[in-house]
């Protein structure tokens, strides 16, 4: 069973979001996403100052049998990608919900957020073989 | 792997078995007003005993020329065993198994050319090969755009000293795309880029810069200087190379500072006959930072789970049976035959006989250049460094001379008319190993005749 921490938001397409002190969000895969994949074996990350518009494909999750799209919950600015991914991959293995964080985010409000779940809603998403 | 056809029984069986009455109903889909019923200009069958004659007809035409052409393409010697070993039903098939593990030598082969054509280029890696040198410019143009991500005007500077027909097939290929190829005008004079002109497009979003070596002329570019210029402006640098020359010149991974990141071109020249134009075989190198946006196969050395050597594919999630529409590319297949050829080939002379090879060229060429400008009416075009061929400016048009050569059974070279009009009656000549010092006479002697006769008006 793969963790669902109470406290984010998520994605149907297996994205989670933190919003952080300063009103940026950070963005990953979720537990259930990586154990899905297998081990990683390339991320790609996007480049600080790239918009992106809720839905777009925003990073690269590549393991040793398949490669997926990464996409923005949100619409915004992209202020960080995670720069140790590009040596440790598999951070996101070992820590999906923290150091394997893929980018952060500095939302523009404009454009509708995707449709976002909260744990419960979420697990049943998971529950039900999305 | 053994053929075996479907017979009519199988057929009916599988279309029974799905409820549907004929092969052409599996395509019903298609609107009939979309169907082609003929194809005007395209004759009827023929034969096999038909097409035989037919092909043997028009290769008795071809003759057997004295050949100083090359543009491109060029005739080197092929060691017998080349195409005796090539030809086997081990290798004779171009295409990768779709279960391409089982096939280990198959593999072998293409880990063995990968790491050749790797070495000569001196970058980290390489894929299984690609069509050939121009479609190969084209997907390095491509490569260049998905690699850099922090240009966004695909714009790539194409010198016009790289071979036009290249320049042409890269043209339909990117354009389509969104990708935009800038004419990077040469030095008149000397026959290749002037690394000064490029002050013109410093300060603007430059994805890429091509850098011919040698150029189409045959000429040397300043490959260094140029490879500076596009790291100081933030340009990617594609090398398109002749890989003969690699064995004597620079290699683009040591170019500048830092060395080009993709190097490509056309591996013909490695145990491939010219055979009237083609197929051929196209390759492409990078640094290992853009290795995930290098189209096509890639093959790896590993070990099986008894820890034993093997080969296997690699990075496929590159590749279009993942990633669909956002594949690097579409070519999965490759020119799996002429890439054996040009591994068997390179593996039979190996690094000193291929600079043996490279040497003789420019002996060659240097005699031929030095053996025409005698002949009154005929100078260099250029003068500097130059690898195997040269360009001849004549004192008439070419189209008329070359004529007149091959009435004496001697292809004389590529007329520039048609692609550089504005250098006047100029002539790309090349003399490869092959041509001897006795084919050169002959050659300056069937040219003398010739310009000794008045041009015609």
């Amino acid at each position: 069973m793969s963790q669902i921490p109470a406290d984010l938001r998520y994605t149907r397409s297996h994205e989670w979001m933190r919003t952080l002190p300063d009103g940026t969000v950070e963005i990953g895969i979720t537990d259930h996403a990586q154990q899905s994949l297998g081990d990683l074996v390339f991320v790609e990350v996007p480049e600080a100052g790239r918009q992106l518009k809720a839905g777009d494909a925003c990073a690269v999750v590549e393991s040793v049998k398949a490669a997926s799209d990464v996409y923005s919950p949100l619409t915004g600015e992209v202020v960080a990608g995670n720069p140790g991914l590009a040596t440790e991959p598999e951070l996101i293995n070992k820590d999906p919900f923290g150091e394997g964080w893929i980018l952060r985010l500095k939302p523009s409000g404009g454009g509708a957020a995707a449709e976002s779940l909260d744990a419960a809603a979420y697990e049943a998403v998971v529950a039900a073989g999305g | 792997m053994p053929y075996i056809p479907h017979t009519p029984d199988d057929v009916h069986a599988m279309l029974d078995r799905i409820g549907v009455s004929s092969i052409d109903g599996l395509f019903d889909e298609i609107p009939a007003a979309l169907c082609v019923e003929s194809l005007p200009g395209v004759p009827d069958a023929l034969t096999e005993m038909e097409v035989s004659r037919l092909a043997a007809q028009r290769a008795a035409a071809d003759g057997s020329p004295l050949n100083f052409i090359g543009a491109g393409a060029y005739e080197h010697h092929i060691p017998a065993p080349v195409w005796a070993l090539v030809t086997r039903g081990e290798i004779y098939s171009a295409y990768t198994p779709y279960q391409a593990e089982a096939s280990q030598g198959t593999l072998q082969i293409m880990y063995e050319y990968q790491s050749m054509i790797a070495g000569l280029a001196a970058m980290d890696v390489s894929n299984a090969s690609l069509y050939d040198g121009a479609s190969a410019l084209a997907e390095a143009c491509l490569m260049a755009v998905r690699a850099h991500r922090r240009s966004k005007s695909a714009r790539i500077l194409m010198p016009d000293t790289v071979n036009p027909v290249w320049r042409r097939v890269a043209s339909a290929i990117t354009e389509g795309q969104g990708l935009r190829l800038e004419t990077l005008a040469c030095d008149p004079a000397a026959g290749r880029i002037d690394p000064a002109s490029l002050a013109a497009w410093s300060g603007q979003d430059i994805t890429a810069l091509v850098v011919p070596q040698p150029n189409f002329f045959g000429q040397l570019e300043d490959a260094d200087a140029l490879t500076r210029w596009a790291r100081t402006n933030g340009a990617l640098v594609i090398a398109a190379v002749n890989p003969v020359s690699l064995a004597v010149m620079k290699p683009p991974g040591e170019w500048g500072d830092g060395g080009a990141d993709i190097a490509c071109g056309d591996a013909q020249p490695f145990g491939v006959p010219l055979s009237s134009g083609g197929p051929y075989v196209g390759f492409m190198a990078c640094r290992m930072e853009h290795v995930r946006q290098l189209p096509g196969r890639i093959a790896g050395r590993t070990v099986d789970a008894e820890g034993k050597p093997g080969f296997t594919l690699t990075l496929q999630a590159r590749e279009q049976h993942i990633r669909r529409a956002k594949a690097t590319s579409n070519i999965c297949t490759n020119q799996g035959l002429l890439m054996s050829a040009a591994t068997i080939h390179l593996a039979l002379l190996g690094p000193a006989g291929l600079e043996r090879v490279a040497r003789a060229c420019i002996a060659r060429t240097s005699e031929l250049v030095a053996s025409l400008t005698q002949l009154s009416g005929v100078r260099a075009a250029f003068p500097g460094p130059r690898f195997h061929e040269a360009v001849l400016k004549l004192d008439r048009p070419v189209a008329p001379v070359l004529e007149a050569l091959a009435a004496d059974g001697i292809i004389g070279g590529f007329d520039l008319a048609r692609d550089y009009p504005g250098l006047g009656d100029a002539l790309l000549v090349c003399a490869t190993e092959t041509r001897t010092r006795a084919d050169i006479e002959a050659y300056a002697r069937a040219l003398r005749g010739i310009l000794g006769r008045p041009a015609a008006a």
